[in-house]
């Protein structure tokens, strides 16, 4: 008995530790983001005063709309770009047989392995080439270099463990690859669809160091650089209460978009149409 | 109406040779039934005229027609498989129109050719429903409406019973004899390991051994002349018993080959004499098992439940000498 009592405590302190690790940074920037003044400065972990002025202060502030609506149109782009790439390469990698198949794979795979510093200098060459410099499509076409490996995989393992007797009859039933990708594997697939293009928008809407690298004005700034780069009144002072308000805006929208997508998920949906 | 003709048909898969020159023709509206252990290439030569798998070489035509480089649509095949392989996400009906619109049917067209089948088959009361919501019969009808509705010149089936219970197997494999009977005009290939199946079913049987034709005939020809051991020892349940040695010599040939239900018990002077080592009831028949000093127990069936003990003393011998004789190359010896 007192072994079952030991063990709760123990479970439930551990979930404590992960909740309070987790939640507690996004909490605090909420509270902080109420206050004005001094008050950002006294440590306290309740709320004690609520002024949206810093909020009415970030959309005030010149170009955060505009930066806000770049992260939007990048993060879609790149989300819609790699899914629509990763699908059609998914159908090839996983069921059309041709020779370096594997070794076709593992290149995509080992893309994801070097470190954004690492081709940041060669990038900037190439996006310079493409007259991509201080554009949003350079920063899409920068972005696919993570999603595109992961994505591509994902969705490659996904479309593999589909029975390929299915497929098998769509191609009795006439159908053409395009219509056995699109009308057959893609609502079989909706699962990891929302999950790899989730994964995919919040890595392309967090990212840093390439947008702070491929832009240089501010109308094509997407929002982590905006804030960043906020300034106080002087050099020294960092204007925490706009930060923290910025912070929480941004935050908002991947924790909609994963309650939306969690309803969305639907497991087991290919089961009936094999035996089992 | 199709007729199809195999010449040299042959596939490798990399190295391995499946299948290694077929040539077998299959006439207009037949019901052909490709029967051999797993591992024969039936599966695969069926796929080979599905146009699932490209032809290594050799041709296969459909009304003298080449079709080697024709997709499966544009040879007007259907197919049935094994697990079913209905579309998860549609619902009976989509699954079954699904080849018609995207053959660019009539709207109405469509829904005419769908109902019909459905009625065939009696589910029309499933049509709106998803596949998970139906039981593995009911699927397997599903599977067998969407091959009809397009009309197929040719139908194929792979191991279509294989994954339903005993029971629902007999009642599915009347409802396919049923279909023949009402397609005649369709040309009809069905794979099987059962030979239970092929034998009912069969217009004609073809039975591959090792990516080979073994032998083709009707059922009937294959149970009364089988041209192998391998062939004879296939086709009948339970298995022919071969006798070799002093037994064989007895008849002056290599093998001997009989079936348990050409043998009897006599009360005296059979021909071979041995113990009874055990015996199988089914109530209407029953099987002995009894050794007489070949190398595997004599299988004798017998109408009717087994009187007899373990460890008993039978004599047994063929009924009017309904033998098989075989020569050492396991073909039939010449008499």
């Amino acid at each position: 008995m007192p072994m079952s009592i030991i063990k709760n405590t123990a479970f439930y302190a551990l979930v404590a530790v992960i909740v309070v690790c987790a939640v507690f940074p996004f909490y605090y920037a909420i509270i902080t983001s109420f206050r004005t003044g001094s008050a950002i400065f006294t440590i306290e972990y309740w709320p004690t005063s609520f002024s949206v002025a810093n909020y009415v202060n970030v959309i005030a502030s010149g170009s955060f709309a505009r930066n806000l609506l770049n992260s939007i149109i990048v993060s879609a782009c790149v989300v819609t770009l790699s899914l629509l790439m990763a699908v059609t390469a998914a159908f090839a990698l996983s069921r059309v047989r041709f020779r370096g198949r594997s070794l076709l794979l593992l290149t995509i795979l080992s893309v994801s392995m070097f470190p954004q510093i690492a081709v940041l200098a060669g990038l900037f060459e190439v996006i310079r080439l493409l007259g991509l410099y201080n554009t949003l499509g350079g920063l899409v076409f920068s972005y696919m270099i993570f999603t595109l490996p992961f994505t591509v995989w994902v969705l490659t393992t996904f479309m593999r463990d589909l029975p390929v007797e299915i497929e098998e009859a769509a191609i009795v039933d006439g159908a053409t690859p395009w219509v056995i990708i699109t009308r057959v594997f893609l609502p079989l697939m909706w699962p990891a669809l929302v999950t790899t293009g989730l994964l995919a928008f919040i890595a392309a809407w967090n990212e840093f160091l390439f947008a702070l690298t491929f832009t240089s004005s501010t109308e094509t700034r997407t929002v982590p650089v905006t804030i960043a780069l906020f300034t106080g009144s002087s050099a020294h002072e960092v204007p925490w209460g706009i930060v923290m308000a910025a912070s929480v805006i941004v935050t908002v929208p991947l924790v909609v978009l994963v309650l939306i997508f969690q309803r969305k998920i639907i497991s087991g949906l290919t089961a009936g149409g094999v035996k089992g | 109406m199709t007729t199809i003709r195999m010449q040299d048909l042959r596939k490798s898969f990399g190295k391995y040779d499946v299948i290694k020159g077929v040539d077998l023709e299959i006439e207009a509206g037949e019901f052909m039934v490709f029967v051999g252990p797993s591992g024969c290439g039936k599966s695969t030569l069926l796929r080979l005229i599905a146009g699932l798998e490209d032809i290594t070489s050799g041709t296969l035509a459909f009304d003298e027609k080449i079709v080697n480089s024709l997709t499966p649509s544009q040879r007007g095949i259907a197919m049935v498989f094994q697990s079913y392989a209905l579309y998860p996400h549609m619902t009976v009906y989509d699954n079954m129109a699904f080849g018609l619109k995207l053959a660019k049917g009539s709207a109405d067209d469509v829904k005419r050719r769908v109902h019909k089948a459905a009625e065939m088959l009696q589910i029309t009361d499933y049509l709106d429903r998803l596949p998970k919501q139906l039981s593995g019969g009911q699927r397997q009808r599903v599977a067998i409406g969407r091959a009809i509705v397009r009309d197929p010149k040719v139908f194929l089936f792979d191991e279509p019973l294989s994954n339903l219970d005993a029971a629902l197997r007999v009642a599915t494999r009347l409802e396919i004899a049923k279909l023949h009977a009402k397609m005649h005009e369709t040309t009809m290939i069905y794979v099987t390991h059962d030979q239970v199946e092929a034998m009912t079913l069969a217009d004609r049987i073809c039975v591959l051994r090792d990516g080979n034709v073994e032998q083709v005939g009707t059922p009937l020809e294959l149970y009364e002349k089988p041209q192998s051991i391998f062939v004879a020892g296939f086709i009948g349940s339970p298995k022919m018993n071969f006798l070799t040695e002093q037994f064989a010599d007895a008849y002056k040939t290599d093998i001997l080959g009989v079936r348990p239900e050409h043998l009897e018990i006599k009360d005296k002077d059979g021909l071979w004499k041995g113990k009874l080592l055990l015996a199988e009831n089914l109530g209407s028949e029953s099987f002995l098992y009894i050794d007489i000093g070949a190398k595997e127990p004599l299988v004798v069936r017998q109408d009717g439940s087994a009187h007899q003990q373990p460890g008993e003393l039978l004599c047994v011998a063929p009924v009017n000498n309904n033998i098989h004789r075989f020569d050492q190359s396991g073909r039939p010896a010449a008499n």
